[in-house]
């Protein structure tokens, strides 16, 4: 039996004093500490997690390796890092201080070639690469984009590109579903996970087990969530949960 | 110091070292084959390709790791590429690994099955062959992350320590005297990878 990974996916923002959650990709709401968060998550022994600095690129910043360093060394599970990574030698600092993925975006999107000098280094599957994708008024998908690099372009065309230039994985991230809990984009993750051939992760919309089911069923190999593990009923209390092992498990062994 | 963690550039190592403190072990990082001297227990990590991992033991750390493993046969630990690197070849490479084990390393079959992509990367359930001083038969199911594209394919059955399944089984875990490789990630998984570090602990040495 396949036991998909289901990924706590945490915002970083330092101008907010800590960890947020955004919706549609605005509103920050500060939902805590990241240390302690991800102390939470370990305990809870989470599949794999993920830190996205949002402030980063925005700032023009590079990351903050001290905080990540904090971080990767309360994490016994993998942790993918993303934020205001720039170069190779970024990514590779990185990897010495513990961490074991790097999400790019505007760099990669910018510079393809930096996908291939990373994973020539660290191999294809240290590096994911995060394509943000936003549906207009007619329901037509685009490529978004925070920085506005290559920001309207063609999505699909975008993933083919970095599977080809040695991506390991695809965060696909649905703009419009973020923090909404309103369920994930389905047609978008069957479509981006037959361009893609590496595994996907698909993030954006997930408020409950059966939306973590159905994404995979959609062909998402990973499903990640920030809203469902940080939120708790309908005021939004930040409470932070994971799913205990047997009921993943259960998910898809019913399938089986 | 109780483990040696060998950096030659090709691994995660301080999640390695962060486990073996988590674990109650002293654990120290060398990036000299000359620091070799004294090594209690030996752990080779790794990630990335067959023959990178190859070429940067290539630069003097051969001789030195053979004396240890195959003369003095303290206890070695081979993490993901590490392990690959103990068998005789890789598909993935042209270089001739350690040759340790007696074992191929291909790339994983997953027997066609539909939405099962490459590289494998999660966590598998990890089942042992039977009794062995690295994972439990008796303690409830062990799951271990893996991240990998290629496995060892051993000649013989004795030196397959634990298999799991990815569309079809493979070979997750080999061993041979005192040396043993794991395709997965034992510092990135948990209370199960903390026990796997307490035992390569208390291997004497």
């Amino acid at each position: 039996m396949l036991i998909h990974r289901v990924i706590p996916c945490l915002l970083l923002s330092p101008s907010r004093g800590g960890l947020v959650k955004t919706t549609r990709f605005a509103k920050p709401k500060y939902v805590g500490d990241p240390i302690n968060a991800v102390k939470i998550f370990n305990e809870k022994e989470v599949d794999e997690l993920t830190v996205l600095d949002i402030d980063a690129t925005r700032e023009g910043r590079g990351p903050d390796f001290g905080a990540i360093e904090e971080l990767a060394s309360e994490c016994f599970m993998p942790l993918c890092y993303g934020g205001g990574i720039r170069t190779a030698e970024d990514a590779f600092r990185l990897f010495s201080l513990g961490v074991e993925k790097v999400a790019l975006q505007s760099a990669a999107l910018r510079n393809p070639s930096l996908i291939r000098e990373i994973a020539d280094r660290a191999g294809e599957q240290a590096v994911v690469v995060s394509i943000d994708v936003k549906r207009g008024w007619t329901g037509r998908s685009q490529l978004y984009s925070y920085s506005g690099v290559a920001a309207g372009a063609d999505w699909r065309a975008a993933i083919r590109a970095a599977v080809e230039h040695g991506a390991g994985e695809i965060l696909l991230n649905a703009v419009d579903r973020d923090g909404t809990l309103a369920g994930p984009d389905l047609a978008l993750i069957r479509e981006a996970s037959q361009i893609a051939d590496v595994p996907l992760i698909a993030i954006g919309g997930i408020s409950s087990l059966g939306d973590v089911k159905a994404a995979t069923d959609a062909g998402a190999s990973a499903v990640a969530a920030g809203a469902f593990f940080v939120f708790h009923g309908p005021h939004r209390a930040v409470l932070i949960t994971y799913p205990r092992y047997e009921e993943l498990r259960g998910l898809w062994s019913s399938a089986a | 110091m109780d483990v040696t963690i060998i950096d030659c550039g090709i691994g995660n190592i301080k999640s390695v070292q962060r486990m073996f403190e988590a674990a109650d072990g002293e654990a120290e990082i060398v990036n000299r084959p000359e620091q070799l001297a004294g090594a209690r227990r030996l752990v080779l990590p790794g990630v990335g390709a067959f023959d990178a991992g190859m070429s940067a033991l290539g630069e003097g750390w051969i001789e030195p790791l053979r004396d240890l493993a195959l003369e003095r046969k303290i206890p070695v630990l081979g993490i993901c590429l590490g392990m690959q690197l103990l068998c005789r070849r890789s598909e993935e490479g042209e270089l001739p690994g350690l040759g340790w084990i007696e074992a191929d390393v291909r790339q994983i079959d997953t027997g066609g099955e539909a939405g099962l992509k490459l590289p494998h990367m999660g966590w598998a359930v990890v089942n042992p062959t039977g009794p062995n001083p690295l994972i439990p038969t008796d303690e409830g199911e062990q799951r271990f992350y893996h991240v990998h594209r290629y496995r060892a394919v051993c000649d013989r059955d004795e030196n397959v320590l634990a298999t799991a399944d990815y569309g079809r089984p493979f070979t997750t875990a080999v061993h041979h005297e005192n040396i043993f490789g794991v395709q997965f990630h034992p510092e990135k998984s948990h209370r199960f990878g903390l026990a796997l570090m307490r035992r390569f602990l208390s291997l004497p040495c």
